[in-house]
This record gives C-alpha cells, sequence and structure tokens, in this order.
C-alpha cells in the first residue's frame, strides 16, 4: 500500500515537472533540425509564462490563455527567425538576445499591469488547465496521483506521437531535416529553405511558449520572474541528450522527470539534504551520457547560416 | 608613405566596424527602450535621467559602479576567451559559483596576513572555476559530449552545491540569515582609508577588486595576440583540422581554453565575494553572473580590453538600474535595453555588409 | 569514334543571349552566347575562374543576370529560381553534389517533389520510379542505401536520376568526371548517349579535352567571362580547342631532367586503416619513394588515398602496419613528431587543412613552426621576424598582392592560397614531400608555377609522392606510377610511355601486374 502510494506520487512528480519541459524540448527540436540553433527557448518560455498568466486572469479561460502564451513564444520565434534566417545573425547571439529581452519584457508588463509588482496574482481554480478523470478517484490514492493529472501532461506525450509522424512520415518533415542536413541541397531542388526554417523557428517559439504557460496555468497558478529559470536550458539539453530526434527528447525529459519525482520523495525525508538530493536529475544526465548515451550527431548545418545566391 | 595609408585607412576601417556599429547598437537599445516606457506611460526622460544620475551624480555612485562591473567583466573575460578559441563556455555560470565558494572557504578558515589571504582566495576560485571547467573539456574531449550540454548541467550542480554548503554548521553564519559566514577582514577587498571625509567620499563599497578585473584583461589580451599559446588556441579555435594539420594538438589545446576561461570566472566569483558581499547567501534562483558575461563578450566582440568598456558599462546599467524604483520605473528596462543591443549586435554583420555594399557599388 | 549524333537542329530547346553577370566590380560573365539544340551534346569549355559555372548557374536560376535574356524552346523566360527552371525542364548536376548524407538514395532523389498518399510521403511508390528510372537509363543505384555508404560514381548517378526525376530535358553537367575512373567515364559517356537518343540535351561544362571530343557535337569556349566562339567539335582537334581555351599555345609538357633516384626516404609497409565510418579502406599497403624522385599515386577518389596520407602525416591512426621514414619508425605518431621527422605535405583541401583561413598570411607561413626559437622566446612570438619572414615569403614564391603579409589568407584567391601553402613547405625543406591534388581549382598559370616546384624539389633530392584524380597530371610528373584500389597498390609502372587504358584498368580493379 505504501509502495502504491509512493508510485503514485512518484508518477504525479514527474508528469508535473516532464510537460513544461517536454513541450520547449519539442519545439527545440523543430529548431534544431532544420538547421538553426536556438538557446532562445529559455526566454520564450519566460514570455510565455507571463502572458499565459495574465491573459487567463484577463479573460477566465485556460485554453484561451494557454493559446495566447504559445502565440507570445511564436512572436519571440519570429524574432529569431528573422535575425537568424533573413538577417543571417549568429545564432548563439540572437538567441542570447531574447533571453534577455524576453524575461525583461515579461517583467516589465507584469509590474505595469499588475501594480508594479513582480508576480501577477494567483489564478483561480477556474482559470487552470482541467485534469482529466477528476473525482474518479479518492484524493491521495494510486490513482489520483498517477492518473488524474494535468491534462497537458497527456496531450504533450500525445504530441511527441505527432510530432514523430510529421518528422519522420510527412513531405514538410523529410524537408526539415534536409534543410538541416543540406541548405545548399534543398536550394537546388527548390526547396524554399528560409520558408521551412522560419516555420520550424516560428513552431519552436509557440511550443516553447506553451510550455512556460503550462507552468503559470497548471503548475504554478501564477507568474513569478523565477517560474521557469532554467528549464529552456534543461529542453535544449533533453533534445541534445536525445540526439536531436522528438523520440529521444520525450524519453530524456521523462528521465529528468522522473529524477524530480525521486527528488520530491526523497525529499520527505529529513536524512539527506534537500540541496544533495536536488542534484540527482544533473548527476544522473552526466553519468547517463557517458556510460550509455555518447556523443550526439548534431545536424550537419546546425548553427550555419544559409545565404541564398543572388 | 605606402605604410602611412594602410595605417590610416586600417583606423577608419576600424571606426567603420565594430565600434561605430556596437555604439550605433547601443544607441538602438535605448531608443528602444524609451519606446517601451513611453508606452508603459513613464517618461523616458525621467527614467533615464534617474539612470544617469544614479550612476554618476555621486563618486560613490561610480564606485558602486565599478564593483557592479567587477565580476561580469571577468565572466565577460571568460566568455570571451572561450569564443576566441572556439568553444562556447555558457557555463561561466557555475564557475563563477564554485569560484567564490572556493574563496569563501579559504576566506573563513585560512588565516593568513592581509596581501597574501586574498592571492590565496583568488587562486582557490580560480582553480575550484578552472577545474569544473575543465570537467566539462574532459567529457568533451573524451566522450564527445556537447559542452553546451555538460555545462548546463554543471551549472545546477554548482548551484545546489552552493546552498548545500552554505547550509553546513561550519560555513553556516550564526543567528539569522540564509549565508555563510563572514569571510575574515584580511581576505576582504573592500577599504576604508582611515580619513573620514574620503571614505565618506568614497562610500562603503570601495574595493579593489576591479584592479584584478583590468590585470586579467591586460594578461588574456596578451596571450591571444602575443603568444605561442594563444597562437595555439586561436588556431584550434578557428581551424580545428589546419591546426591539427599544423602538429598541434587540437584536444589538448581545447582543454587548456576551458581551463582557463573557467578560472577567470572563478576569479569573478572571488572578487564579487571578495569585493562586495563579502558571504554567500543562498540562492533563489540563478545569479546571472555567467549570462551577463556572455552579454559583455558579445558587446566587446570577444576583444579582451573591450570586455573592460562592456562590463563597466553593464555595470553602470545595473547599478543605475536599481534606482529606477525611485521613479516607479520597472528596472526590468536594463534588460530590455541589452537585449536589444545585443540583439542589433547580431545583426550588424548583414547591415554592415549591405551598407558597405552600397557604399562600394556607387 | 564513331559515336552516334542526336542532334535536331531545327529545334532550339535553350538560347541564351548576351549574358552579363557582376559580382560587385568583378565581372563573371561578360556578354555571353549560347545555344543547344534538341538531342545535342554541347560542351562548355573554359579553365578554372573562366565564368562557366556562373552560366550555369544563371540558367538554372541560381543566380539572377545582369543584363541579357534567356529563351527556352524559343519563349523568352524569366529564370529567377531552381524551382522555374526545374519547371521549365532544366536540370542541373553540381560539380560538388548536393545530396543529403543520412537520407537513402530514394530519399534524395524525391526531395522536393515527393510522392504523398494522404499526409505520408510514398516511399514504396517512390522507390518503384526510382528503379524504374534507373533501368530506363541504365544508371544503376541501390534505392536503399544511405549516401554516405554509397560510392563516389553512385552519387554521381543518383545525381543524374535526382534531375531526370524532375522530368527535365536539358541536363546541365558540371564537370562530371571530375573523379570517375576512365571506364567509369566512358560509362558516363555512354549514358550520355542514351539521353540523347531520347531526345534530351546535355551540357557538358569541362575543362577535358578529350571528353569533348568523345562526347560533344558543339562546343563554346568561354575565356576571362568572355564568349571566345562556338565550334563543331568534329571539325577541331584538341590542340586547337586548347589554344582557344588559354588563349595562347599551351605546353602540357614538364621539363624533367633524367635523373638517378637515391636510397628510399619513405617506405609505407603492410598499413591497414579505418575510414571515418570504421570501415577498413586500408588493407596492407606497400609504398616506398627514394631521394629524387616523384611517385604518383593514381586512383580514383574513395580507394583509401585520403586515409593513407592521414595515417602517413598522423593525423588518423591506423590499425596495422610500419611507416618509415629514412628509416625511422613514425607510424602512429603524432603530426608533430611526424613533421620533425622530415614529413611534410600539401593538403588536398587547402581551406580546411592547409590554412587557418582567418589568421594573416605572416601567421599561416610559419603553422608548423610558430613555436620554434626563430619565431618565438619564451612562449611569445617575435613579430617582426614573422612579418619579415612573410614579406620574403611572398617576394620569393610570387604571393600577390604584395603588402598583405597581415591580412587574413580567406581573402587571398584559391591560387594564391597554395602559393602560401607551398611556400611554407618547400621552406620546411623536409626530406619527403606529399602533395594531395595540388593543382585542384586552379587555372593554367597556377598548374604550371606549381608543377615547376614539384619538380624542382625532386631535382633537389627530395622523396616526392604526388596523389591525384588528374590522371594527366600524375602521367605528366611522376617518375614511378602506383595503383591505388581497394585500399592496396595493384600495380606500379614507370611514369615515362605509361599507357592510360592500362592505368585506367588498374584504377577500376582490373588488373593486376604489380
Amino acid at each position: 500500500m505504501e509502495f502504491t502510494k509512493d508510485l503514485g506520487l512518484l508518477i504525479n512528480a514527474m508528469m508535473t515537472y516532464t510537460p513544461p519541459l517536454l513541450l520547449a524540448a519539442l519545439g527545440s527540436c523543430f529548431s534544431e533540425r532544420s538547421g538553426v540553433i536556438n538557446i532562445g527557448i529559455e526566454g520564450m518560455m519566460t514570455i510565455g509564462a507571463f502572458v499565459g498568466a495574465a491573459t487567463a486572469l484577463t479573460f477566465g479561460n485556460p485554453w484561451i490563455a494557454f493559446l495566447c502564451g504559445g502565440l507570445a513564444g511564436a512572436l519571440f520565434g519570429l524574432l529569431h527567425a528573422i535575425a537568424c534566417i533573413s538577417y543571417q545573425a549568429d545564432q548563439t547571439i540572437s538567441g542570447t538576445a531574447i533571453n534577455f529581452l524576453a524575461p525583461g519584457l515579461a517583467v516589465f508588463l507584469c509590474k505595469t499591469f499588475y501594480d508594479n509588482s513582480t508576480d501577477t496574482p494567483a489564478l483561480q481554480p477556474s482559470m487552470k488547465l482541467p485534469k482529466f478523470f477528476d473525482g474518479i478517484f479518492p484524493v491521495g490514492s494510486f490513482g489520483y496521483n498517477a492518473i488524474c493529472n494535468y491534462s497537458v501532461a497527456y496531450l504533450s506525450i500525445l504530441l511527441v506521437l505527432v510530432i514523430w509522424f510529421v518528422f519522420y512520415k510527412t513531405k514538410f518533415g523529410m524537408r526539415l531535416r534536409a534543410c538541416g542536413e543540406s541548405p545548399e541541397a534543398c536550394d537546388t531542388l527548390g526547396i524554399n529553405v528560409y520558408g521551412v526554417r522560419y516555420v520550424c523557428v516560428i513552431l519552436s517559439g509557440l511550443l516553447a511558449g506553451f510550455g512556460g504557460a503550462y507552468v503559470t496555468l497548471a503548475t504554478v497558478s501564477q507568474f513569478r520572474p523565477i517560474v521557469i529559470v532554467g528549464q529552456g536550458f534543461m529542453a535544449i539539453a533533453a533534445v541534445i541528450f536525445g540526439k536531436f530526434k522528438p523520440q529521444g527528447a520525450m524519453w530524456a525529459c521523462l528521465l529528468f522527470g522522473l529524477c524530480n519525482g525521486i527528488k520530491v520523495l526523497a525529499s520527505q525525508g529529513n536524512a539527506v539534504s534537500p540541496n544533495l538530493i536536488s542534484m540527482i536529475p544533473y548527476v544522473v544526465t552526466i553519468l547517463a551520457l557517458v556510460l550509455f548515451v555518447g556523443a550526439a550527431r548534431v545536424p550537419a548545418a546546425n548553427g550555419r547560416p544559409f545565404e541564398k545566391a543572388k | 608613405m605606402a605604410n602611412q595609408e594602410k595605417k590610416q585607412s586600417f583606423g577608419e576601417k576600424l571606426l567603420r566596424t565594430d565600434v561605430l556599429y556596437t555604439l550605433i547598437c547601443i544607441v538602438i537599445g535605448f531608443i528602444v527602450g524609451a519606446i517601451l516606457l513611453a508606452l508603459a506611460g513613464i517618461s523616458p526622460a525621467v527614467a533615464y535621467g534617474k539612470l544617469v544620475d544614479g550612476v554618476f551624480s555621486k563618486p560613490k555612485y561610480v564606485v558602486w559602479s565599478i564593483v557592479y562591473a567587477t565580476p561580469i567583466i571577468l565572466t565577460g573575460l571568460s566568455v570571451a576567451f572561450s569564443f576566441k578559441t572556439g568553444v562556447f563556455n555558457i557555463g561561466a555560470e557555475g564557475q563563477f559559483v564554485v569560484g567564490s565558494l572556493a574563496a569563501v572557504c579559504v576566506g573563513i578558515f585560512c588565516p593568513l596576513p592581509k596581501p597574501l589571504h586574498i592571492l590565496l582566495c583568488l587562486l582557490a576560485a580560480a582553480v575550484a572555476g578552472g577545474l569544473w571547467s575543465m570537467l566539462v573539456a574532459i567529457l568533451k574531449v573524451k566522450r564527445g559530449i556537447n559542452e553546451v550540454l555538460s555545462f548546463i548541467m554543471f551549472n545546477w550542480i554548482a548551484y545546489y552545491l552552493s546552498n548545500y554548503v552554505v547550509n553546513i554548521g561550519a560555513v553556516h553564519k550564526t543567528g539569522e540569515g540564509e549565508a555563510t559566514k563572514d569571510i575574515l577582514e584580511t581576505a576582504s577587498m573592500t577599504f576604508k582609508t582611515g580619513n573620514a571625509a574620503v571614505d565618506k567620499f568614497l562610500g562603503g563599497g570601495a574595493s579593489y577588486s576591479i584592479v584584478f578585473a583590468v590585470l586579467a584583461a591586460i594578461i588574456i589580451a596578451f596571450i591571444l595576440d602575443k603568444t605561442t599559446l594563444g597562437y595555439k588556441l586561436k588556431a584550434v579555435g578557428f581551424n580545428k583540422h589546419a591546426a591539427q594539420y599544423g602538429g598541434i594538438n587540437a584536444n589538448k589545446e581545447i582543454l587548456t581554453a576551458l581551463t582557463i576561461s573557467g578560472m577567470l570566472a572563478g576569479l569573478g566569483g572571488a572578487c564579487q565575494l571578495m569585493g562586495m558581499g563579502n558571504r554567500i547567501s543562498q540562492f533563489s534562483s540563478q545569479e546571472m553572473y555567467g549570462f551577463q558575461g556572455i552579454t559583455v563578450a558579445l558587446i566587446a566582440s570577444s576583444n579582451p580590453i573591450g570586455c573592460i568598456f562592456a562590463g563597466l558599462f553593464y555595470g553602470a546599467m545595473k547599478y543605475g538600474g536599481t534606482k529606477l524604483s525611485l521613479v516607479n520605473a520597472p528596472n526590468e528596462i536594463v534588460n530590455i535595453i541589452m537585449g536589444t543591443i545585443i540583439f542589433f549586435i547580431a545583426i550588424a554583420p548583414a547591415l554592415k555588409k549591405a551598407i558597405l555594399k552600397t557604399r562600394g557599388g556607387k | 569514334m564513331g559515336r552516334e549524333s542526336h542532334v535536331d537542329l531545327s529545334q532550339t530547346v535553350i538560347a541564351m543571349h548576351d549574358i552579363v553577370k557582376k559580382f560587385g566590380d568583378f565581372t563573371a560573365n561578360d556578354g555571353i552566347n549560347l545555344t543547344v539544340h534538341k538531342g545535342e551534346v554541347h560542351a562548355i569549355l573554359g579553365e578554372n575562374g573562366a565564368g562557366k559555372s556562373t552560366l550555369m548557374n544563371v540558367l538554372y536560376g541560381l543566380y539572377k543576370p545582369t543584363s541579357g535574356y534567356i529563351e527556352v524552346a524559343g519563349k523568352k523566360e524569366n529564370i529567377d529560381s531552381p524551382e522555374k527552371a526545374i519547371e521549365l525542364g532544366i536540370g542541373m548536376v553540381h560539380q560538388h553534389f548536393m545530396l543529403v548524407q543520412p537520407f537513402t538514395v530514394t530519399e534524395n532523389i524525391i526531395l522536393g517533389m515527393e510522392p504523398t498518399k494522404g499526409l505520408q510521403v510514398d516511399l514504396k511508390k517512390a522507390r518503384e520510379q526510382v528503379v524504374e528510372l534507373s533501368e530506363r537509363y541504365g544508371l544503376q543505384v541501390d534505392p536503399d542505401a544511405k549516401i554516405e555508404d554509397v560510392s563516389v560514381g553512385m552519387q554521381q548517378r543518383v545525381e543524374i536520376l535526382k534531375v531526370l526525376y524532375r522530368g527535365a530535358d536539358i541536363l546541365i553537367l558540371d564537370e562530371p568526371t571530375a573523379s570517375l575512373t576512365p571506364q567509369e567515364i566512358t560509362e558516363l559517356i555512354e549514358i550520355i548517349g542514351h539521353l540523347t537518343a531520347d531526345g534530351k540535351s546535355v551540357i557538358l561544362i569541362t575543362h577535358k579535352l578529350k571528353e569533348i571530343k568523345s562526347s560533344a557535337d558543339y562546343c563554346t569556349i568561354i575565356r576571362q567571362g568572355k564568349y571566345i566562339q562556338t565550334v563543331k567539335v568534329e571539325e577541331v582537334d584538341e590542340n586547337d580547342l586548347a589554344s582557344m581555351m588559354v588563349g595562347r599555345n599551351v605546353n602540357f609538357k614538364v621539363d624533367k631532367k633524367e635523373q638517378e633516384p637515391g636510397e628510399v626516404a619513405l617506405e609505407v609497409s603492410n598499413v591497414h586503416g579505418n575510414d571515418y565510418r570504421n570501415i577498413e579502406i586500408l588493407k596492407g599497403l606497400n609504398l616506398k619513394v627514394r631521394k629524387g624522385e616523384i611517385v604518383g599515386l593514381a586512383g580514383v577518389d574513395g580507394n583509401g588515398q585520403t586515409e593513407l596520407v592521414e595515417i602517413i602525416t598522423g593525423l588518423r591512426k591506423g590499425t596495422q602496419g610500419s611507416v618509415k621514414v629514412n628509416g625511422k619508425e613514425v607510424f602512429n605518431l603524432s603530426p608533430k613528431e611526424i613533421f620533425d621527422a622530415g614529413i611534410t605535405s600539401i593538403p588536398a583541401d587547402r581551406q580546411k587543412h592547409g590554412l587557418v583561413l582567418q589568421f594573416s598570411n605572416a601567421e599561416n607561413l610559419i603553422l608548423q613552426n610558430f613555436a620554434t626559437p626563430e619565431y618565438s622566446k619564451h612562449g611569445v612570438l617575435k613579430k617582426d621576424v614573422i612579418r619579415a619572414h612573410a614579406t620574403e615569403m611572398f617576394e620569393k614564391f610570387d604571393i600577390r598582392p604584395r603588402g598583405k603579409e597581415l591580412a587574413p589568407s580567406g581573402t587571398l584567391s584559391g591560387g594564391n592560397q597554395q602559393k602560401v601553402i607551398i611556400a611554407r613547405e618547400i621552406t620546411n625543406d623536409s626530406d619527403v614531400l606529399i602533395a594531395v591534388n595540388p593543382t585542384r581549382g586552379l587555372d593554367v598559370g597556377a598548374i604550371e608555377y606549381v608543377h615547376k616546384y614539384l619538380v624542382e624539389q625532386r631535382n633537389k633530392g627530395k622523396a616526392v609522392l604526388l596523389v591525384s584524380f588528374e590522371l594527366d597530371e600524375i602521367m605528366s610528373l611522376s617518375d614511378q606510377i602506383d595503383v591505388i584500389f581497394d585500399g592496396k597498390i595493384v600495380g606500379r609502372v614507370p611514369g615515362k610511355g605509361a599507357d592510360e587504358n592500362e592505368l585506367g584498368l588498374m584504377m577500376a580493379g582490373g588488373a593486376n601486374n604489380g
């Protein structure tokens, strides 16, 4: 009994932590595989988190808010795309800029709209993303903890399937992977490299924005400047860990989530310092890389601006 | 004669390229900031006035700005050095943290006479930062593990390590507050002249940590420009294949480059600790010194001497930004301005090319 | 020759009129005309840098012409993108293959024009189409293999299939024989025959005169961006073509005095090694180069030449074997140790291995020697000495433009970049000099220059190993020719009086008289 309860808690903690990371990681997959490094994921998540919370407070509907959060991320994706694709900017520099701009803007707007406070007011339960199967399982049971989770948690796993299909089965997926390997070849075949990359980078912003909005709309219930800190970078780490494949990124995110779950469980006792427990995900990642995963093959054209001949 | 001409055109070229474009980007950053402030109903003149006032109106403000600048000059140098040698040290944040951690331990537990104690703290910080970065370099060289990935992990491990150490009984401050004990007075770089009038003039923040930052910048500039070590590191950074062909051991140089880069960030941590706080507080989120270092390096186009000026600029913006709340302006405007500057620095090469093309094609 | 012409002069498929293309101040094409008919093979002849590729990129919609116009099938067309060119039935096979390495042959062929079934790419149908096309034109490919695993020859066939798959009637082939064996070249010419018999037209960009004679109907000559003339191939001979191309009479012969070689300086025995995929590519190779001789290593790209040179120079670890320099074992030592033992090399890829393009010419000229007492003291570079050395090299090796000692090497032309490398390697004065494709991408003047220096080194008593995919170069320079096939030397013939067909057969693995 104790064991199933713990297992339930473990799954719960895992499924709380994983979805925002996974959404952002899937976004990162689009961008990186099309040949554009996007370290601005962090900033895009932050703006998504703020816009998600603010629109929920304004309109009251979590789904509209979720969408708006995504769109805010997409807007910064567009900015990154303009710099990296149209102006052949150094992709790391542009991403760094976005990591200053977007969080800065998020808190700036928060202060402007919410009485000079860095935090938004707390969201009403009705403004939060709904749970599936609510009321079926008694509160605190294994079923409640393991299954009755935030709905988007399951949607994000479903999305992995969809994106896997897009990547490996559709015309667009084939072209986006080709653009990340050899934009020159694509160009000679009449594929619009700029177009494909624009779509992918904007999509990466959209998904990162969704990830950020998920944090405020499902987990934390309000925007604070530090709700995201680091998760965008963890998403990028997951993508590299997962060898730039959507399904690989998913396993990496689940591993991070699992470590987080272990962390939650372990910190129930007072035996070990919570700070040491908090290191688990990062240490496990390094160990996993050293022992099992090894070097990832980076898409050949990743980070290399493509300039169309005139 | 021909030489003279060449020098002139070189100087002109320099003006027309890096520095001028960076200045233009800075201006654009402030314009974008002003527009946002105006949209939020805040007078840009008042806000910017406060910013300038907050930095320059009193000598002690200038001193504070310099103190703010010191650690990010060093993390900026750290990142700039890594850029020059072809790797991306996104882990300066973690190296900064372990550097200050090493310095705090030496600062608390190793009583020594003043100059020695400071030097030992700095040494400990440099070694800690260097080792922290070297681990990542080893993973990259031996196992092919992407350094961006491991740096991000190491940043977090350093973060929690610091919080762990802060809470160890022997280190923890007795009494209130989530922080370490203060480092011994002999390890502190803040100073009082003893003359009440001068001390009041300089304010409580006076510290000679900046000297170490400037010294580090000069040494790095020298290494990169004048030495065989710099030659090797740059050769590997620009073109690993050609360097190997030329008999340079690329893996060894990557290791060296990342270690030196980590040492610089570690020094940044020590300078922050010993020049300002004298203790480490428990973090509630990452301090961003490493990420601010990326900005400094970018504004300076990775030029070590340029990092001094870019760091001073950013330090002043950070310090001045703390005064903005006095006029009810969000200090996040500083990050927005910095972000805009970097964004335009990113697209500046393309704009420059376009401009030079229209000039050339007249 | 007995080649059958399929030209139908009544149908003009392409007419380019007065094409001018400028890049800034540089005029790459200056008023070029070109007319191609149905079923015709039209060669475009010119030196490297004459503007052939630029012209074809204009035709293919990759470049916008500065002035002039193009008619396709008698209709004036504005070809502003490859898509438009494809739509008009124009296809291009680039000299540097445009393939996606981790994709399969089939995926590469259909990319950009994928057959679909519902939302999915219909790979089954695509595969069938590829097989059908390859059988129809005799272009053998493995539809399921990944590009990174197939030979250069097959990659080229994939490129041609890509173009045919798009329904092209006009095929532009840019230097298609650059890395093929003589036998593969013959096969390609046969394939071109099949294509023209089917009513397709082929534009062949080349600087190889023999191929023009054996495959083309007409030839347009371009020199320094200018249109020279169009000739009927059967009415001219190779010497005529050569002098039209260069603008003067050229002497392809290299002057080389008779000389008795000395003792063995480089001895490679039973070397085994793997390629980048860890598949064994060198299978027990033996090779000897004596002082005062040039040994040419003839072979088709991909038979282990690259790996051999990398193992000899220490850039790659061999799995087994021995490499001796003047009797000293250097197998699997570091590049630095091998260099110090007396091997220096002119690398195949001057921009990848030969130069740090961002470094100044002065810095590049001391790439192996920056740490010697001559150029540094206590780890500090002697900048003045380094610069003076560069000035001296610029004079001695005629590197242009003068006064660019401190400019980045990336700003020099390809020929002058090569001169920087040659200046450095020859000044190193090692006993063994390895030159890999030392004239690739250079114009006739620069080629003569490189050849002169290689022969000079031989005359001075150095051991020279020349690795080249240009059989003509090997035959005109070498004292001995070793033929490499499938990771082994399959034969050695004296350079003097070597027979091209015999070499070609060996290069294809067809004979073994070693």
